[in-house]
């Protein structure tokens, strides 16, 4: 983004706030509701100030039940509403997963498209940030491996505005990963020109990020392809990577479903190598899809075989252990220098 | 409010579907008692089809009762040719709801218009008896789609497999019904079953905190499959619950036409006058196995069967509407021959044979096919092109 006199510091946890009063204030059927979203706005401040702006009936505390948040949300949005429901945290997000998997992925489709749901499900998600367990889950694949669902995952305060709107305004249900540990991670951003995209062209206008990956780096010798928690740490390789004279491309994915083949397909085959990042664990996650659908599209174009750097195979670790568990930088360049570059 | 004591109240201390008790007869009960069910379920009209008086529920109007026995009678030709639809193998499996058309008809009837009707797979009866067509509504277990009609057009939401879940969409309607200003009241069906299930839980309370128009209508036909009540709860009775939630508990006799109509159209003028919700307990019977792949002889005995057989609903309406010379021979004719249309229809419907296009696996899954369900799709048309070559 081009800094101008109307660029201000934003937050990545500041931008949703904006992109949920601006939705609210542009749609009258958008609601919000959760866990401590009211008065409070939310343990993470994502809903700040909502309740006082729009009225508790806009915004509100409900019981403290995820299953009744989610299928009272398929049931508004039945009726004509577009629910914003915050799951607390990842792992707080389970007692509703019958919700989710049963009704809310198959409503449209058990009703050949005669019922909608247009409603976001915002999940903080992933680790990074030191959290006591059941705080820290990637449980993206979840969500990803059960047909009906949209998943994103932001990893920039622009993408953060623009996808959170993108999402309330999209026609089926989306599961909306927030990085937690991004939510404090800054940039320069002009928001007048960002919400004046969000005039009468709606998504169309403000560029559409909805199965639309990314190029976050350009570079030439191999690819990088991760989402959300991972992406700074990508860039931060890929800077380490050039003072060694290494060129890193990095994807952002950033809509795990739909998926953007032609992006990262294209981008592997220039560079004819890859590295997959993401903190989930690896065994039948979203990193071994995005591998799988990479070697069944450019294997001619490859150089060596594509590998991971993930989560390892266990429960999320306890803090003062976490920093063995994340993908790190150190990991991301370790694993590229294991995709055959003696035979190149 | 009433504050006579009637022979039937037994020692309730006030009536269950007013909001709030003016005073507590019985002092020494405390005010939130008018919560409780009363102590037996509500019947007005017994076995034998005789009147039985209740100070809190008059009687519903004789022409009332007529137009909901002919649904009664056609409930049960639905539930005995959806049986036979399924020996022929025509439909993958039914849930009979035989000996429960009453409150099948009931929770229909006492809706208006622009109400919703949230049920479950064992009321298909109730889907009928609000307009769906029989074929839409047998289609889920016809097999060639897992829905079959437009639940916009009667306000019935698709029928709900797993069990309570459709309780809190049930409730989510209401909210935002209640948020838009529409007078709008939901029917919200369940088992005895899924009493035991979290969301049932949830449900009653998300609609009692958010003082939601919904009446909440289990149907205790006393087995979950094969598991009796006594397994699923230990409370007096699933109307008890209520109180727990600060809402309203009623028990009805489930087989009895007149006071279902009597007690879901309180629940009903209640909760649209901004009383909020009610949780009713119909006692039923279910006289046929869970389905017919279900075998209720390796659960439960012959003889108790055969008690509940003289309980049944048509019986006792017939002998009653007879009674009042409402009913008679050539009526009784008509509403059979009636039924036996309906009968006809699904049996034409459900003969036929369906084509089913393979398109349809990707076409709804979202609004616009994502890339790889388009490329998934042309592959099955490639496959299956060269397949008729």
């Amino acid at each position: 983004m081009t800094a101008t006199t109307t660029s201000t510091t934003l937050t990545f946890a500041k931008a949703l706030n904006t992109a949920l009063a601006d939705e609210m204030e542009a749609d009258p059927t958008v609601v919000v509701f959760g866990e401590d979203v009211g008065p409070l706005g939310g343990v993470f401040r994502i809903t700040d100030g909502l309740t006082k702006r729009f009225g508790e009936e806009r915004c509100f505390d409900t019981p403290l039940a995820e299953s009744g948040i989610m299928g009272m949300a398929v049931g508004m949005a039945m009726n004509g509403l577009r629910p914003v429901v915050e799951m607390q945290f990842d792992a707080f997000a389970y007692p509703a997963f019958e919700q989710v998997v049963s009704h809310v992925a198959k409503m449209p489709n058990r009703t050949r498209g005669k019922v909608k749901l247009p409603m976001v499900i915002r999940i903080p998600y992933a680790g990074g940030i030191g959290g006591v367990e059941h705080h820290c889950d990637s449980s993206e694949s979840y969500y990803a491996h059960t047909p009906g669902l949209t998943v994103v995952a932001p990893a920039t305060v622009q993408d953060a505005y623009t996808m959170l709107r993108e999402s309330i305004r999209h026609p089926d249900p989306v599961v909306f990963l927030e990085p937690k540990k991004l939510y404090w991670s800054k940039d320069e951003v002009d928001l007048p020109a960002l919400q004046a995209r969000w005039g009468a062209g709606g998504a169309a206008a403000a560029g559409p990020r909805i199965g639309r990956a990314v190029v976050a780096r350009e570079g030439s010798d191999a690819t990088l392809i991760t989402y959300g928690p991972s992406v700074p740490t990508a860039l931060q390789a890929a800077e380490a990577a050039a003072a060694e004279g290494r060129s890193l491309e990095v994807i952002d994915v950033r809509s795990l479903v739909p998926f953007d083949d032609e992006t990262v397909t294209a981008s592997v085959r220039k560079t004819g190598r890859a590295v997959v990042i993401a903190e989930a664990p690896g065994f039948a996650s979203v990193a071994s899809e995005i591998v799988a659908r990479v070697q069944e599209r450019c294997f001619h174009s490859l150089a060596a075989p594509v590998l991971r750097v993930t989560g390892f195979d266990i429960p999320y670790p306890a803090p003062k252990l976490e920093q063995y568990y994340l993908p790190s930088v150190d990991r991301i360049l370790d694993t590229v220098d294991e995709l055959q570059w003696e035979e190149a | 409010m009433t504050t006579s004591t009637g022979k039937n109240r037994k020692g309730s201390t006030g009536n269950p579907l007013d909001h709030m008790p003016r005073t507590a007869p019985d002092s020494s009960r405390a005010a939130e008692s008018f919560m409780l069910p009363q102590t037996a379920p509500v019947q007005l009209v017994d076995p034998d089809g005789r009147h039985v008086h209740n100070d809190m529920y008059p009687l519903p109007d004789g022409r009332q009762l007529l137009t909901a026995y002919r649904q009664l009678v056609i409930g049960r030709r639905v539930n005995d040719q959806a049986n036979a639809l399924v020996r022929q193998g025509r439909m993958a499996v039914y849930p009979s709801s035989h000996g429960q058309e009453a409150c099948q008809v009931a929770a229909a009837l006492t809706l208006g218009d622009g109400d919703w009707l949230f049920p479950t797979y064992r009321d298909t009866v109730a889907v009928m008896a609000r307009g769906v067509d029989p074929i839409q509504t047998l289609t889920l277990l016809r097999g060639d789609w897992h829905g079959g009609y437009d639940p916009y057009e009667h306000k019935v939401s698709i029928q709900a497999t797993p069990l309570a879940t459709q309780l809190l969409h049930a409730v989510g309607v209401a909210h935002a019904a209640k948020l838009k200003g529409e007078n709008t009241v939901v029917m919200a069906m369940c088992g005895d079953g899924a009493t035991s299930e979290g969301d049932f839980h949830e449900a009653l309370n998300f609609a009692a905190v958010f003082h939601l128009p919904v009446v909440f209508f289990v149907q205790n036909n006393q087995y979950a499959i094969s598991v009796p009540l006594k397994h699923q709860s230990v409370a007096p009775s699933l109307a008890h619950k209520a109180i727990g939630y600060g809402m309203p508990g009623e028990r009805v006799d489930g087989n009895d036409l007149a006071a279902l109509l009597g007690v879901l159209g309180k629940g009903v003028d209640r909760a649209r006058a901004g009383g909020g919700p009610v949780l009713v307990e119909a006692h039923t019977y279910r006289m046929q196995s869970h389905t017919n792949a279900d075998d209720a002889t390796r659960y439960r005995t012959d003889e108790e069967v055969q008690a509940w057989l003289p309980k049944d609903p048509i019986i006792r309406m017939r002998s009653y509407l007879s009674g009042l010379h409402l009913l008679t021979e050539e009526l009784e004719q008509e509403f059979a021959g009636d039924a036996e249309q309906v009968a006809a229809r699904m049996r034409d419907g459900l003969n036929a044979e369906v084509q089913v296009d393979p398109e349809d696996l990707f076409r709804f899954v979202y609004t616009n096919p994502t890339p790889q369900l388009r490329e998934q799709a042309a592959k099955l048309r490639d496959e299956l092109s060269r397949e008729s070559l």
